[in-house]
Formats: C-alpha cells, sequence, structure tokens
C-alpha cells in the first residue's frame, strides 16, 4: 500500500500546498496578511493555460502564471501597503474578484462556463519525479537561505516584526513590504501553473481552497519556510491516503479526511501543538505618522 | 477647495472609474454597454419580477451581512458567516424534518430557532476558541468554514441524501414560507418570500441593540477600546465570545431563507460564497445594520442584473464589478484619510491583529 507510486502521488498533491505555502511565509514575515493566496492560485493556473493555449508552449505557460501570480500579489500589496487597506478585506476581495476575472475569462476567451480546451503541459521525467517537485523543493531551499542567511531576509522579517526600526535606519517599509509580497506572489503563481499543468486545462474555480490549506500549513508551521512546507506535505500525504484507502474499497469518508488540515490548524491556533508566535506587525499597516 | 468638496470629488471618480470598468468588461465580451443598461433598465428597473429577483438575493445577503457587521462593532472579524449560515441552515433542515409532523406554525417557529441555535453554536465556538486560548478569529473562523462544509455534507452524504443527490428530503409543504408570487401574479416566478420581511425585522433588532441596550454599548466599548473597557469592568473575552454567538446566530438565519422560503430542503454546499459576500456587505454597509440593509439591496440588484444580462454578456461582468466595488471603497477610504477628512471606517478598531 505505501510504495513509490503512493510516495509520488504525495508530493504531487502536496506541491501546490508548499508553494503557496511558502510563499505566504515570505508575505506574512515581512507584515502582510496573505489570504489573497486563494486568488493568486487560480490567477496563475489561468495564465498558465491562457499562454500555453495561445503560444503552444507550456514555458510560456509558466513565465505567464508567473507574471500573472506577481500581478495579483501587487493588486493586494498596493490595496494593503500602498492604500493601507485592512489586509483580510483585501485578501478576500481578491479572491472575490480572480474567481469572477477567470470565469469572465472562461467565458470570453474560451466560450465555456467550465472549463478550457486541453493545454501542452510540462511532463514528468523518465524516473516519474515531476520537474515541479523539484522546483517546489528548489523554492522551499530557496526562501530558507533568503530568510536565514542574507540581509534582505533579515530585513523582510525585521519589517515584519519592527517597521518603524527599519525606517529609522532609512530603509523603505514599502519597498521591502512590496518585495516580499511580489515573491508569494511569484511561488503561489508557479503553484497555479502546476494546477493547471496537472489536469492540463483550467476548470472554474480550481483552487478550490488550496490558498487557504496552504495559510494553515504556513500557521501549522509557525511562519518558517521549512516546517511549512513539512506542514504541507503531511496534508498532501493525508489526501493521499485517503485516495489510496479508497481505491482499496475501504471507504473513509472524504469530507472527514478533508478537514484534517483545518482541524490540526485549530489545534496548533489554540497552542496545543505548541505555540504559534506570528509575526508582531502582521496585520498592521505601516502609517510614519502614527508611530 | 474644501474637505467635503474634495472628498466628493473622490466619490465621483471612484463612481465614474467603475462605470468605465464595466462598459470595458462588456465591450471586451463582445457587447454593447447601451443595450446591456436597456436590458437592465427594461427587465430590472421597470419590472416587478426583476425588483422581486434583487430582493429575494438581497435576503440572505442581509443575514450574512449582519452577521459580519455586528462582531465587527466589537473589534473581531468574523470570516465564518459561510460556515454558520451552512450549519443554521442544515440545523433548520433537520429541525424542520424532525418536527415534521407538527402543524406548519410550529415547524416555521422550531426550524427557525434551530438556524439560529446552529449558527450561533458555530460562531460560538470561534469565540471560545479565542476567549479561553487566544486563536485569532480570523483563522480559526476560515478554519471553520472548511469543516463545517465538510461535516454537513458528510452528514447529507453518508445519512440524510435523497437517492442520487446530496440534498435532504423536503420539509413538509405547511412549512414554506408564503411567496409574493402568490399573491401578486406579476412576479410569477420569483422566490421572493416571507423571509425578506425577517431579514428587514432582524436588522431593525440590530439596530436596536447595538444603540438601545446594554449588551449593544459593551459590544461598541469593546471594539472602540478593548483597554479602557476591561478597565472598566466589561469582560473583553466574554464580549467577544457572544458577539460571535450573535453573529454566528444572525448567519443561521440565512436558512430561513435558504430551507424554509427558497429550497424547502438542504443542498449540501449551496452557500458559495455567500458569507463571503457577507464581509462585503458588511464593509459597504459601514458596519451600521440599516447600510447592511441598503447594501445588500444594492449587491442583490447587482445579481439580479447578472442574470438579466446574461445572454448578452457574462453575468461575470457582474461579479468582477462586485468586487472591484469594494477595491474602490477601499482605495477611497484611503485617499480620505489622506486628505485628514474622514478616519477609515473599515478597519475594525482595537488591538492589532494576532493571526
Amino acid at each position: 500500500m505505501f510504495d513509490v507510486e503512493f510516495l509520488l502521488q504525495g508530493l504531487r498533491i502536496s506541491v501546490p500546498y508548499v508553494l503557496a505555502a511558502i510563499g505566504g511565509v515570505c508575505s506574512e514575515r515581512s507584515g502582510v496578511i496573505n489570504i489573497a493566496l486563494e486568488g493568486t492560485l487560480l490567477g496563475g493556473a489561468f495564465a498558465f493555460v491562457l499562454a500555453s493555449h495561445g503560444l503552444g508552449s507550456p514555458v510560456a505557460g509558466l513565465v505567464a502564471a508567473i507574471l500573472a501570480g506577481v500581478l495579483v500579489s501587487a493588486l493586494h500589496g498596493f490595496i494593503t501597503i500602498s492604500m493601507r487597506g485592512d489586509h483580510i478585506v483585501s485578501g478576500v476581495t481578491v479572491n472575490v474578484l480572480l474567481l469572477a476575472l477567470t470565469d469572465y475569462g472562461l467565458k470570453t476567451i474560451f466560450h465555456s462556463a467550465s472549463n478550457s480546451p486541453r493545454v501542452n503541459v510540462i511532463g514528468a521525467d523518465a524516473t516519474g519525479v515531476h520537474p515541479f517537485v523539484l522546483a517546489a523543493g528548489v523554492a522551499v531551499l530557496c526562501v530558507h537561505v533568503l530568510l536565514r542567511r542574507t540581509v534582505l531576509g533579515v530585513r523582510i522579517r525585521a519589517v515584519g516584526e519592527r517597521p518603524e526600526a527599519l525606517d529609522t535606519l532609512g530603509l523603505s517599509v514599502v519597498r521591502l513590504r512590496y518585495t516580499a509580497v511580489l515573491l508569494s506572489g511569484l511561488f503561489a503563481g508557479l503553484g497555479g501553473a502546476y494546477l493547471a499543468n496537472e489536469q492540463a486545462s483550467f476548470t472554474s474555480g480550481m483552487s478550490a481552497g488550496r490558498g487557504y490549506i496552504a495559510l494553515a500549513a504556513m500557521i501549522v508551521g509557525k511562519w518558517r519556510p521549512v516546517p511549512a512546507m513539512l506542514a504541507a506535505c503531511l496534508f498532501g500525504f493525508a489526501e493521499a491516503f485517503q485516495i489510496r484507502l479508497q481505491s482499496h474499497g475501504v471507504a473513509l469518508p472524504p469530507q472527514l479526511v478533508q478537514s484534517i488540515p483545518y482541524a490540526l490548524t485549530l489545534l496548533v491556533l489554540c497552542g496545543f501543538i505548541g505555540r504559534a508566535t506570528p509575526p508582531k506587525a502582521l496585520g498592521v499597516p505601516y502609517d510614519r505618522e502614527s508611530t | 477647495m474644501t474637505l467635503r468638496r474634495r472628498s466628493l470629488w473622490i466619490d465621483a471618480g471612484a463612481v465614474a472609474a467603475l462605470l468605465v470598468v464595466a462598459a470595458l468588461l462588456i465591450v471586451l465580451a463582445g457587447g454593447s454597454p447601451g443595450r446591456v443598461w436597456a436590458r437592465i433598465v427594461n427587465e430590472l428597473v421597470l419590472s416587478p419580477y426583476g425588483w422581486a429577483e434583487a430582493l429575494f438575493r438581497a435576503t440572505p445577503l442581509v443575514f450574512a451581512g449582519l452577521a459580519v457587521a455586528l462582531p465587527l462593532r466589537a473589534g473581531l472579524f468574523n470570516i465564518g458567516a459561510e460556515g454558520q449560515l451552512l450549519v443554521g441552515s442544515f440545523a433548520a433542515a433537520v429541525v424542520g424534518l424532525a418536527a415534521a409532523s407538527l402543524p406548519g406554525p410550529i415547524v416555521v417557529v422550531l426550524a427557525t430557532a434551530g438556524a439560529l441555535a446552529g449558527g450561533g453554536l458555530w460562531g460560538g465556538l470561534a469565540g471560545e476558541l479565542k476567549r479561553r486560548f487566544g486563536a485569532h478569529e480570523v483563522i480559526s473562523t476560515i478554519m471553520l468554514n472548511f469543516i463545517a462544509a465538510a461535516v454537513t455534507s458528510y452528514f447529507v452524504v453518508y445519512h440524510l441524501a435523497m437517492p442520487e443527490t446530496i440534498r435532504t428530503a423536503e420539509l413538509p409543504p405547511g412549512a414554506a414560507l408564503p411567496r409574493l408570487s402568490d399573491v401578486w401574479p406579476a412576479v410569477r416566478g420569483s422566490s421572493l418570500n416571507a423571509s425578506l420581511l425577517v431579514a428587514i425585522l432582524t436588522c431593525g433588532v440590530a439596530s436596536f441593540l447595538l444603540a438601545r441596550t446594554r449588551f449593544g454599548f459593551r459590544l461598541r466599548a469593546v471594539g472602540l477600546g478593548p483597554g479602557a473597557a476591561e478597565a472598566n469592568g466589561i469582560s473583553v473575552g466574554g464580549v467577544h465570545l457572544r458577539a460571535l454567538v450573535l453573529g454566528g446566530a444572525l448567519a443561521g438565519l440565512v436558512g430561513v431563507n435558504e430551507v424554509l422560503g427558497y429550497r424547502h430542503y438542504f443542498l449540501a454546499n449551496f452557500s458559495n460564497g455567500l458569507g463571503f459576500m457577507g464581509i462585503v456587505v458588511a464593509l459597504l454597509g459601514g458596519g451600521r445594520p440599516l447600510g447592511v440593509l441598503l447594501a445588500a439591496l444594492l449587491i442583490g440588484w447587482m445579481r439580479a442584473a447578472g442574470l438579466v444580462i446574461n445572454d448578452l454578456v457574462p453575468r461575470e461582468v457582474v461579479d468582477v464589478l462586485q468586487a472591484a466595488v469594494i477595491l474602490a471603497v477601499l482605495v477611497v477610504n484611503a485617499l480620505r484619510a489622506r486628505l485628514g477628512a474622514i478616519p477609515s471606517p473599515a478597519a475594525p478598531s482595537g488591538e492589532p491583529d494576532r493571526v
């Protein structure tokens, strides 16, 4: 029951969770709550299909997805950082917007209410390991190194804790937060590309709550990249396990298995699995005049 | 230019920008703005059926909007209306079915109580987790949304479903709320029902509760300054808990429209983002019950417009516009705050969010 096949399937399910979760880590460590991950995934997925369909190349799709992810997160950044709007309202609205925009695009460009035509995709290599799986692993490592070992990373972490301190050093709070938020868009856009790549098409609302699961993984991982990845994989493997059980005729209700990540996150929130301490300035718009 | 004048210019600019976005979306979808607007005027503004449909769509939005707006006054962000309205509607259907042999009006009362209790329970869960463990309500309610969707659909699919469906059995005909189309044939086909009156009444009650009762005062005191409220002997945790129970119960009332007025059964995962639209409504309504009523009307009207124009341009044009309206509100608030005219009303005040 637990073979290489299972391992690969678990990893495949985990990829979008991992990518979006470390995107969330980037953004939230800089102090910007990112509920918009869900919409960013959706935007990335749609852009992937659009470019792969229009240009025939999945690599073009990948580039488009990343650009779309960055664009969506730029909108979230504009509202939260530049306009000092409420982070949660902005995130929820961006999600509503992207769901509506992609459905609108589906109807006007592909003339369908449910799905796009099939497009070219990036396949798995000879060993069956998907390049996206590797990319996700590398991305986690990059974010880990970025946050731990680089000046930029230390500044991003600092701006999420004490933005006024960086301001007095003459560093731009706005620029640092934008950097972190756009970075999160890059990863979530990539995650969206992966979703569309797996199905070789775009279907309406295909992110299906994955952005929120990623948010959960980020919290369970306590806002750190490697633990967030592990939590994302835990959720992914739980899903793979349930699918595996079903194919063996053991009918564990999928609804109940799907609630595992959420229940686990509640436990973490309540401090049953160690205290999760968010960045101090998380969700607080920075206003130089009021400090 | 005076501040008020400038502020008006900002508003006018936002409305103009939204109209331009609407026209652009229509043209990009191959439609003509003139024809779309003509259609809206003919089939919505000048048609009783159109108004009935707009009001029908506004009804659940009033409940969802209040569910967000009242906790917001206590400084809490209730993202959980989506889950609370599912649990409330589910409870309404279960209670209604269990009491099916009783006379119709009694079933209606019991099912309504079920809706209030189910939603209140789900909201209270988030409140208790916050009070006891300090779990931030934004994250916990998001998680509880998914758990609510999973648990209610589990019960429906595995225990209560009619064969080949994902819905419960129908409630007895006597428990169906009267529809406007029963007495006014001009709106035949519209599902507008007596729960709109419940919604209006609830707005009135909520308004009274906030402005005239001790609980309402405490709610607002905690929202304006938790520290000062605590120092005055108000239990902040207790008020938070009660605010979320109240918000959840209000969200649960969506079940009155959904189960008693509209479908007469519970359909798994019927909500489809309704709870999130509640956030939009609460925000547009400035967190005030009367404002919520008006905002729900606007959004309900937009949704009805989406259906009316669906064969000319995709109705998603309207969905995009709904999101654009909120973004516009956020930007307008920011610009006004920059003018120093009006403090931003959108953000719940109080301690910095600990997400």
